[in-house]
Order: structure tokens, then sequence, then C-alpha cells
């Protein structure tokens, strides 16, 4: 980290006129890259399988690359300074996990999923387009923060009235689709997070009492963050959801801190994380065993019940070594239940190894990146908390599940961005990379060379 | 500075604070790289052998297992079942190759051929890849190979028929090379039933193991009997060799009934004629009385010696997976050396070293190591290993051998084992029928041990042992001849063509 001033003042000195510019077409060429990789993955797959390229690859490529086409039309019509980066990343993900459910549906033939996650990554693209074509500016955003946070509770609530599936509470079934409403409520809650923050950071900012080197906020302003504590924690008690709730948190500090730059914020933020935490795992049995198979992932082996799923995901992990064992060609579905969804990850790291995993990984930082640059170089503290906001719950929620499933953290079952079997996290992926498209668009089509304060 | 106005405490720029979670965000993703380097490199290795882990078991039955060959035919085969464990083992004639093949289950391992030569059956011998650094690079599974056995399918077939079910088994070898003709024992069962991995294999295995005919058991190799009369050939070659006797048909000073020395009891014969008998008719009539002697003559230590020769003892037996050890007791008195000379007290032979005791008289007083494996292949045909002959050794003098094959020829030509003369073949053997169980109230064992050679060959081509255990049969005419030698001589014919 540089200090504050030496990077001031390096960034006034190439002061230039003009706009940056548009770089349409290097998007236009990474999204062929895109689609084109991932219709590679879907032959791959075939070939390893039955040594025959699998026969819907014509219409899975020619698909991906019309959706691919018309979200860049839209973004070239109505964005055109948007950073290059997050919508080829966003297709050769999703393409990518498309590629990875039709690899598992094979070993399920009763449970095909690939054909229903192409369906909701058409409805994603579409709200992506949607969301790039109606939002002009994502400044209008701001007066819809209170709308926000109603409709980001209700639909954290609208769960806890329907029955529990697999031990959490975060699904409501209506006409055989299961929709995971908190995956929108992300969505929303960091858009009313930037609003409030923005509106109330200087009062926020004042410093209240002293206590060795952190500097603690004023009991007046401690209310908003205990009240977000509390939601987290029902969220957490009500849906028994440990990674929705962890994810919802570190947004509010990464987003408190952004804004106020107090530590005491962290400080206090860690401290009622670590208590909530503690009493959680000590009382509820659910999140209880969590943390005692991430200490223990072979506890069961050595009890004679088998592996479990931590271990089998670890066994592929493993399996994987640093290049693979190449698509079509693991046993990720020993996992059993989730593989799918939450484990996805597993079977990327057997049959792509760590290379693979650390080029998806690369993917999610660079996405990432995308949002915090736009965050530095737009003015306003709205887009700036927002594009800051949406980054980082990307990387939360990247560090949430694959640090679970990695034996990294305690698992919670959390969706892999993009790349897992899910509805309602794919849509709403699709959601944050067209805000990210809209606020990289007014960050670069504002930028004169300056870097803002 | 900004629109907003400056911060309290004299303007915290916000890119700072935006700096710093980007850095803490980098962090985040850093850490999960490391711990995938852990879980992938550092640890994968023992996350592989974890015996939980399916994937290595996934992988052995992901390929057909190479086959084991009896003469040119494979006997075994794999059926691809589709399932997680794909292949699973099929014996073309179970029954009759079990104590050969042994099963290759799923469930339960491997035993016998299917496990002393699993390495080249499921493709992980390193010799069977041609190029191995290329196949770790490429990673590609590689064939199993074959196993070439050196059975005679008609020998094998002819003794299997011979037992008929009964308890009992077979060994049949090439006295000249110690390659293993037949191998059969009785009752025996389908190793396919224990292939796979479902309910039924279970079932199977818990009513194999549970039967009181112990059809797993391989009798051939894995099982020790009292050895009875056949035993004499090894005494009368332990006599010979000691020069406790020089002429076979000089008179012997033995007394009939014989006192076992230090004791009262009084060893008998079955028939008549013993005392003083000469060491040919003793042996043509199977005199107790006059073995039991002989081998107090020659004493504990030159008679273990001869046994030891011959093989009894010897812990590391491999055909090529391990035979049980036939015993002779080294430390004796004399009385129970006169029991152990008669092949009773804790004297115990697999039939597998009585077939040894016969080849090695046969072989001019040679013993080569018996062996069942030819030769492993690739899956090609190609030759990877040759066969598993080991140089043999003398266990007595030619002269010696000589004189055992001419007693021998006697016991066929006219005395207990008239059973197994083949017309056109020169034919040695020796019957047995041995006592056991407590106070011997056990049904006797029923031996014989031979060797053939046709008119036409330059040396014996098979030798043979055959035990019946047949509980089935009254207990007066159990007898090596009656039961075991026409046996004997079925397999002989096999191998002779005759």
């Amino acid at each position: 980290m540089t200090k504050a001033g030496t990077t001031m003042a390096a960034a006034r000195a190439p002061a230039r006129a003009g706009r940056l510019p548009r770089r349409r077409g290097v998007e236009l060429a990474l999204l062929v890259l895109a689609v084109l990789l991932s219709v590679y993955g879907y032959c791959a797959v075939g070939l390893a399988r039955t040594g025959t390229v699998p026969p819907g690859a014509v219409g899975y490529g020619a698909g991906l690359a019309v959706l691919a086409l018309f979200a860049h039309v839209v973004v070239r019509i109505r964005a055109p300074y948007a950073d290059p980066l997050p919508l080829p990343i966003g297709v050769l993900l999703n393409g990518l996990g498309l590629v990875l459910i039709y690899r598992l549906d094979l070993e399920t033939p009763n449970d095909q999923a690939a054909p229903a996650q192409l369906v909701w990554s058409t409805l994603g693209v579409g709200l992506f387009i949607g969301v790039v074509l109606v939002l002009r500016d994502h400044r209008v955003l701001q007066r819809y923060s209170y709308v926000c946070v109603v409709a980001a509770l209700v639909l954290l609530a609208l769960p806890i009235l329907f029955p529990a599936v697999n031990g959490a509470r975060i699904w409501i079934r209506i006409a055989g689709f299961s929709i995971q409403p908190g995956e929108f409520a992300k969505v929303l809650l960091a858009v009313f997070f930037a609003a409030y923050l923005a509106a109330n950071r200087s009062a926020l900012a004042y410093t209240g009492r002293r206590l060795w080197r952190l500097q603690f906020p004023t009991g007046r302003v401690l209310g908003p963050i205990l009240t977000i504590w509390l939601v987290s924690v029902g969220v957490l008690v009500l849906e028994r959801d440990l990674g929705t709730s962890l994810l919802f948190f570190g947004l509010f500090v990464v987003l408190l801190y952004v804004a106020t730059g107090r530590t005491g914020w962290i400080a206090v933020g860690l401290l009622l994380a670590v208590l909530g935490a503690f009493a959680v795992g000590r009382f509820e049995p659910h999140v209880n065993g969590r943390i005692e198979d991430w200490l223990h992932p072979f506890a069961t082996i050595e009890a004679g019940l088998g592996p479990n799923q931590l271990s089998q995901s670890l066994f592929a992990f493993a399996a994987g070594g640093v290049l693979g064992t190449g698509l079509g060609l693991g046993h990720s579905v020993l996992i059993g239940f989730a593989t799918k969804s939450d484990f996805i990850l597993a079977t990327a790291g057997e049959e792509l190894g760590l290379a693979g995993l650390a080029a998806i990984v690369l993917l999610y930082a660079l996405l990432v990146e995308c949002g915090y640059r736009a965050g530095l170089a737009l003015r306003e503290p709205f887009g700036r908390l927002l594009a800051v906001g949406l980054a980082s719950i990307v990387a939360l929620q990247v560090f949430v599940i694959a640090g679970g499933v990695t034996g990294l953290i305690p698992l919670t079952g959390m969706a892999m961005p993009f790349l897992a079997q899910g509805g309602s996290s794919v849509v709403t992926n699709w959601a944050i990379v067209a805000l990210l498209v809209r606020v990289s668009d007014s960050a670069r089509s504002q930028y004169d060379g300056r870097e803002a304060s | 500075m900004s629109e907003y106005g400056r911060f309290p405490e004299g303007g915290q720029p916000m890119t700072r604070y935006i700096r710093h979670a980007c850095a803490f965000c980098v962090l985040l993703l850093t850490a999960l790289l490391v711990n995938a380097a852990r879980v992938q490199v550092v640890r994968s290795h023992e996350y592989d052998a974890n015996p939980a882990n399916r994937r290595s078991t996934i992988a052995r039955y992901q390929q057909p297992r190479g086959d084991i060959l009896v003469g040119d035919a494979p006997v075994t085969g794999s059926v691809d079942t589709r399932e997680q464990l794909r292949y699973e083992r099929s014996y073309l004639n179970g029954p009759l190759y079990a104590p050969v093949t042994g099963f290759a289950s799923q469930t339960y391992g491997t035993t016998f051929l299917e496990h002393a030569e699993d390495g080249v059956l499921s493709g992980t011998d390193p010799l069977l890849a041609p190029l191995p650094v290329w196949n770790d690079v490429t990673r590609g599974a590689v064939r199993g190979g074959d196993v070439v056995t050196t059975l005679n399918r008609r020998a094998q077939e002819a003794a299997y028929r011979g037992l008929a079910g009964r308890k009992g088994a077979v060994a049949a070898i090439e006295p000249a090379t110690g390659r293993i003709l037949a191998l059969v024992t009785s009752p025996s069962y389908d190793p396919a039933e224990l292939s796979g991995n479902n309910e039924a294999v279970a079932s199977a295995w818990a009513r194999l193991n549970h039967d009181p005919e112990k059809p797993m058991l391989n009798r051939a190799v894995r099982q020790t009997y009292p050895p009875g009369s056949t035993f004499k050939v090894v005494t009368a070659a332990a006599a010979l060799e000691a020069g406790v006797v020089t002429d076979l048909d000089e008179r012997t000073d033995s007394p009939d009934p014989y006192r076992l020395p230090g004791t009262t009891t009084r060893l008998t014969n079955e028939g008549e004629g013993c005392a003083d008998a000469s060491v040919r008719d003793a042996f043509e009539w199977s005199c107790n009385t006059v073995f039991a002697k002989l081998g107090v003559d020659v004493g504990a230590r030159d008679m273990a010696a001869t046994a030891q020769a011959f093989g009894f003892n010897d812990t590391g037996v491999r055909i090529p997976y391990s035979a049980a050890t036939s015993t002779f007791d080294t430390h004796v008195d004399r009385a129970q050396l006169a029991l152990s000379s008669i092949g009773q007290y804790n004297t115990r032979a697999t039939p597998l070293q009585m077939a040894m005791v016969a080849a090695a008289v046969a072989d001019g007083g040679r013993l080569r190591p018996p062996y069942l494996v030819e030769r492993t292949t690739r899956h090609g045909g190609e030759t990877v290993a040759g066969s598993g002959a080991r140089p043999g050794r003398q266990v007595m003098r030619a002269s010696t051998a000589a004189r055992l094959m001419e007693l021998m020829a006697g016991v066929v030509r006219d005395g207990t084992g008239t059973n197994a003369a083949i017309p056109g073949a020169l034919v040695g053997g020796k019957t047995g029928t041995a006592q056991h169980g407590v106070g011997n109230s056990g049904v006797p064992y029923a031996w014989f041990v031979s060797w053939a050679q046709s008119e036409d060959a330059p040396e014996p081509q098979v030798a043979v042992a055959v035990v019946v255990e047949d509980a089935a049969a009254d207990r007066g005419e159990i007898s090596g001849g009656g039961d075991a030698a026409p046996i004997a001589k079925e397999v002989m014919r096999a191998v002779l063509g005759r």
C-alpha cells in the first residue's frame, strides 16, 4: 500500500484530456474465446466418456454464442465505456458451470440438471440485458434504497414459512421450481447498504471513545450495526444458513469500513462475529456438526461409518493433483448429495486440477478487481460503495464456499457463483455483472485522468 | 477535496479504504489457492491412500482383468457390469480350476493365482508398460496381462472326474521340470459366486465359509494329512542313503508284532508275512513293522535330514502362492520316530508334497521345485516373464532313486497298487491308509503316490499324489489301492495320452 499522499500526487501527474478507449472490440474477442472454451469443454466431456462429440455440442455452442452476442450488442449500445472484462468472465464461468453440470448429469441419468440450468442461464442473461437497457444511471437506485431493504427482508423471511430442506430453511418451492430468495436479497442489501452508508458516513465516522489504538464509535450510531448483526444471527438461527449470514455480515463490515475508515468498526464487527459464531456453534446442532466436520474431516471414517461429504470432497481435490484427471474422467460423483451445487468446485478441482482451479479463482479475482477499479474511478460515494459492495459479495461468496469444500473453513451451504447448479444464484450473479457493467461504464465515461479521492 | 466535504479527522480519503478492502479480498482468494495447493499437492498422496477413498478401487475394475490360461485357452473372463466397479471376474469352469485360480472378488480380495499374479492381471505390474515413463505422463491405464499356467487340461479333468465329489485332492507334477500338471480339490466351489459386490456375494461368502465340507479349502496345497504308508518311500530312501539297507532282497531282522522301543505298545500289520520280510516284500505289502524298525535303525537325525531334503519342514514352498508346510518332527524319542517313519505321529504332508516325493524318485533323485506359471504375457501375447522354473537339488543318490523306482514299480506290478497299472507304460506307486483322529477313531485317509513312464519315453512324464478322505465309504474298504489308485491311474493316462 502506498501512502495516500504519494498516490494522489502520482495520479495527478499524467493528467490527460480526452476520454478512455471504449474497448468493445476486446470484449467481443474475449466473448468469442469464452464461448469457444465452453464448447471445447463440452466436447471434451463427450470425447472422454463415449469417444464421440456429444450431439448437443452445436446447439449448446450456438445458444451460448447467441446469448453472449445479444448481451454484447446491448452493452455496445447502452454502456459503451464499460469495462470489457465482466461480461466475458460471466459467460465463461456460466459456460464452464454448464459443462460441469452436464458432465455430472452423465453419472446420474435420473436427475438431469443441465437443461434447467440452461433455462435459468438464459433468464439470467435476459435480466442482464434488461438491467443494462433500463438502468441508464446507477444513481437512480439510491432513491429506492428503503424499498430495497424491505424487499430484501421479506425475501429473507419468506422461507421460514416453508418446510426445511436438507436441514436449512432457505428454499421455497413453487410449481416444481425451488427458489432461494436469499440470493436475490444479496443484491438488494448491497444497494441499501451503499445508499445508507453514503448518506450517513459522516455521522458514522464521528469518533467516540478511543481505546488503546482503536477508535470506537459512539453508542448512538452503534444501533444500525447491531441491527444488521441481529438480522444475520436471525437468518442463521431461523434458517440455519451459516453461509448467507456470514456473507451479509462480512459485506456490511467491509462497506462500513470503506465508508468511514474506522478500524473500530472492524474490531466491533469481528468481536460480534466471533461471539455470534461461538454461541451458535455451541448451541445449534446443525452448525455445531459442520464445525466438528471441519475440525475432524475423517472422524466418520475412523468411526467405521464411511467417508462424509467433506472427506469425499477432499479426496476429489487430491485426486486431481496439479493437472487434473481430465474432464469426464474423475469420480467426484462419490460426494453424493449436492455434487452439482455446493460441491461443484470439487469436480473442477478433480478434473481440471490445481491449474484449472487457479484459473477459475483468477477469473473471480478479475471480476472482483473490475468492481474495485470502478469503485476507485467513480466520484460519488454511492457508486463507489455499490461497486465495492458488489465486488465484495463475489469475493466473500467464493471464499466461503470454496474455503468450505477444501476444508479451509467450516462448510456452509452456498452456491459457487455461476458454476453451481441453482437458478436463483445464476440469475442473481448476472444481475451483479450487469450492475458492474453499469457502474464501470459510468466510471470510465467520466474519467478525466485524475483519480478520485 | 470532495463534494461531500472533509472528514472530521482531516480527510482520510475513501480511495485508501477501498484499496484496503481490495487487499483484503485478494488475501481471501490467495488463502483459497494456498489451501487448494495444500490439499491437491502437499497432502494429496495421503488422501489418495486413505482406505475410504474408492478411487483406486474404481480404477482397478475400470478395465477387463487379464486372463488365466490353461494351454492356449483362458479359463477366466471379465463381465462388463456397467456399474461403478465396472468389470467383474467370470470363470469358465470355476469349480475345476478353483484351487489354481482362486477368486478375484470386488468384496473379499483375491486368493491363489489371482492374488499371486495380481500385478500382471490387473495391469499394475511395471513390467507390463512398454514405455513406463511415457505411461506416467499420459496416465493411461495399462491393460492387464495374461498368466499361462503349466496345467494339463486333460489331467486336471481326469482328476476332478476321478474324485467325483468325494472329499480329497490330487496333485500331479512333471518330474523333469517341476511343472504342475494337475491340482484338484474336492468338493470345490465356483469362484464366480464371489466376484461381484452385491448381496448375493455376501450370502455366498457366508454359505461357503460355514459349509462343513469346506469347499474353499485348497486340499491339494493348503491342507496337510498324515501320509501313512506313502511315507515309506522317504523311509526307504533314508535307509538306502544311510547304508542301513544294502540289498533290497535280504531278509530284515524285524519282529511282527514290533514293540515300539521304550514302550509296551505293539505295532501290527494289516496282512501276514511281515516278520523278517525283505525290504522289497515289505514295501510291496506295506509292512508297518519293518519300516518302523527301519526308521529307528536309521536314527532321528538321518530320517529328518532325508525328509527335509524332500521338502518337509520347508516353510517357503511357493508355486507361486504359498503351500502349507509339510512336517516331520525332528525332536522325537525312538517310539515316536518309529511311528513317524510310517507316516504317523507328527508326520504330515500336503498332496503336493507327496507328489514331489514321487517326482524326485522318478527324476533320478533330483527334486525340482514345483511351479504353476509357465509364463506371463502382455495383453497382446508378448511374453513379459518366463517360467517359474528354479534349479533342482539332488535329494538322494541316483542309484538310490533307481532302486526306489524298482520298489515302486513292484508295488504296481504285484503289490498293493495293481489298480494303477497302465498297459504300455511303466508305472510305480505306493499305497497308504492313514489313521488319524483321537485313538485313530477318524475315518482313515486313502493315499496313492505314483509316477508313470510310457514305453517309448526317455524318462517318467508324470508324478501324482492322490488323497481321498471319503467319509461315506465303509471303514474296512478304505485303502490306497482301492480308492486312490484308480484316480491316479486316470490322471497318468491323461498325461501319457494312453
